[in-house]
């Protein structure tokens, strides 16, 4: 006996995957964000000369980098107001959980993309009457971009698939939702289908979008590559 | 009159002493042309003069003020003395006239439209009006330097540094380059000079120093060194360099 699919069950429920798709890019976005943000402090905390100021830093990165996404999550919106007494709704644990781990990720490519420049562009800076800080403003960081394009491209997406672990502590985003409706409507095939395609259709779009803006900043002056 | 006083100056990388205790006075209008076997430690000396490499030893004075190791000072000394490299180090993100604007703009905080103004000068300067919206990537080599020296310029540095600013050039674009700065020197600009262009050296320097074992082995007119260098190791490294024929 064939199976008889049958989506339309799951698009009577699209308002629903609509506002999952729209809490997934919340917690996304705004984890990509401030992600970028402390990874850039990260990042240069690392950089530092001074032990005390490099060493901490190196070792949240390894404590995130090396530790498994779900017990992160569980320990921020579990463990956390355990120890210390602060309650945090799922989507800001979420977004606590997956910044740090983004910047964590972000610290590395933002170090990689900075010692990638080369030493020349110091001295011109430099030479010129720049501090360290205008030149890496300036100078250092707008080159470190471009080149760490692609890693964040990779990131973002890897990110948006990630984010499907809140689901597991009860916020409402696309895997939350499509649980519910697959259980709703004993529908769970044609549920997860029209799931997975929201997510490639979403990631290739997004993918397309970056892509062809690494393409504008490579005609406007040198390319990425060197 | 004096604008750099330089003395004893040392400088170490680890166990390797690569400026060993220099003496020399730079006088306004002075244009010294640095030669030395390759590893004979030119571009350390011009480095520690701006402090791009920090002396361990000796003092440097500009204008009769010793200067300190504050970072705040040194990044003003920097804007007093211009520097120009044999890699250029031009910023390939910016535009040629973004590059000459850069450090009016960061640096001195000039309004854009003066900045703009200034930097258009410069470019006229060595001949490269028609390039101002050109990036680095899309200069012939020559150009490039030309941009750089630009850049440097429109700092108003009181002491030139060139280091090899030709070496990194195909043979045929040499020219415009030394041409450049060949007008430097006519307008007086103070300057040092590291170079293996000896012919140059010859006809636009006001002394020739020559370096070995860290130290200023010989130095005199270009006359002097070039044509009648006493010291055998001056003698040795201009044997060296006959096919570059005066
Ligand atoms: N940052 C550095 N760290 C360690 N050693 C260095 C550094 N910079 C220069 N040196 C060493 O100092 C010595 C002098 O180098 P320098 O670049 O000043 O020579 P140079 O006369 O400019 O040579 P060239 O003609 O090849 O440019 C060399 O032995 C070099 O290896
Ligand atoms: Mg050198």
């Amino acid at each position: 006996m064939a199976y008889q699919w049958d989506f339309t069950p799951v698009f009577a429920n699209a308002d629903l995957l609509a506002q999952g798709l729209v809490n997934t890019l919340k917690v996304t976005g705004v984890s990509l964000a401030c992600g970028l943000v402390l990874g850039l402090g990260f990042a240069l905390m690392r950089l530092s000369r001074q032990r005390l100021v490099s060493w901490p830093a190196g070792f949240v990165i390894e404590v995130f980098r090396t530790t498994p996404p779900l017990v992160q999550l569980f320990w921020f919106f579990f463990a956390l107001p355990l120890i210390v007494g602060i309650e945090m709704t799922p989507l800001l644990a979420a977004v606590v959980t997956f910044s740090i781990q983004s910047a964590a990720f972000f610290a590395e490519v933002f170090r990689a993309g900075i010692v990638s420049v080369e030493r020349g562009q110091w001295d011109g800076a430099r030479a010129i009457g720049m501090t360290h800080g205008q030149a890496l403003r300036r100078i250092v960081l707008p080159q470190a971009v471009k080149r760490m394009i692609p890693a964040f491209m990779e990131r973002a997406i890897e990110l948006m698939k990630t984010t499907t672990l809140v689901a597991t502590i009860a916020y409402a985003d696309l895997l939350f939702a499509a649980n519910e409706i697959a259980q709703k409507t004993f529908r769970p095939l044609e549920t997860f289908t029209v799931v997975a395609l929201i997510y490639f259709v979403v990631i290739t779009a997004f993918s397309l979008a970056a892509r062809q803006l690494e393409r504008r900043l490579a005609v406007s002056g040198e390319s990425t590559v060197h | 009159m004096t604008i750099l006083g330089v003395s004893g100056l040392t400088k170490r990388f680890g166990a390797n002493t690569v400026i060993a205790g220099i003496d020399l006075d730079v006088k306004k209008g002075e244009r010294i042309a640095v030669l030395g076997a390759s590893g004979s430690g030119k571009s350390t000396l011009l480095r520690c003069l701006n402090f791009m490499e920090m002396p361990d030893a000796g003092t440097i004075a500009l204008d009769g003020k010793v200067i300190g190791r504050r970072e705040s000072e040194l990044t003003l000394v920097r804007q007093r003395i211009g520097m120009v490299f044999q890699q250029f180090n031009l910023f390939p993100h910016m535009t040629a006239l973004g590059n000459v604007m850069e450090g009016l703009r960061t640096v001195r905080r000039m309004s854009k439209p003066d900045a703009r103004a200034r930097a258009e000068r410069e470019l006229a300067r060595v001949g490269l009006a028609d390039k101002a919206a050109h990036y680095p990537a899309h200069l012939s080599g020559g150009q490039k330097q030309r941009v750089a020296i630009a850049r440097a310029l429109a700092m108003d540095p009181e002491l030139l540094l060139f280091d090899e600013p030709t070496s990194a050039l195909d043979p045929e674009l040499v020219g415009e380059v030394l041409g450049v700065i060949r007008a430097l020197a006519e307008e007086g600009r103070t300057m040092l000079l590291v170079t293996h262009e000896l012919g140059f050296a010859y006809h636009v320097a006001t002394r020739v120093i020559f370096l070995a074992d860290g130290t200023i082995h010989e130095q005199g007119t270009p006359d002097e060194v070039l044509k009648h260098p006493r010291r055998e190791r001056t003698q040795a490294f201009l044997a060296r360099h006959k096919e570059f024929s005066l």
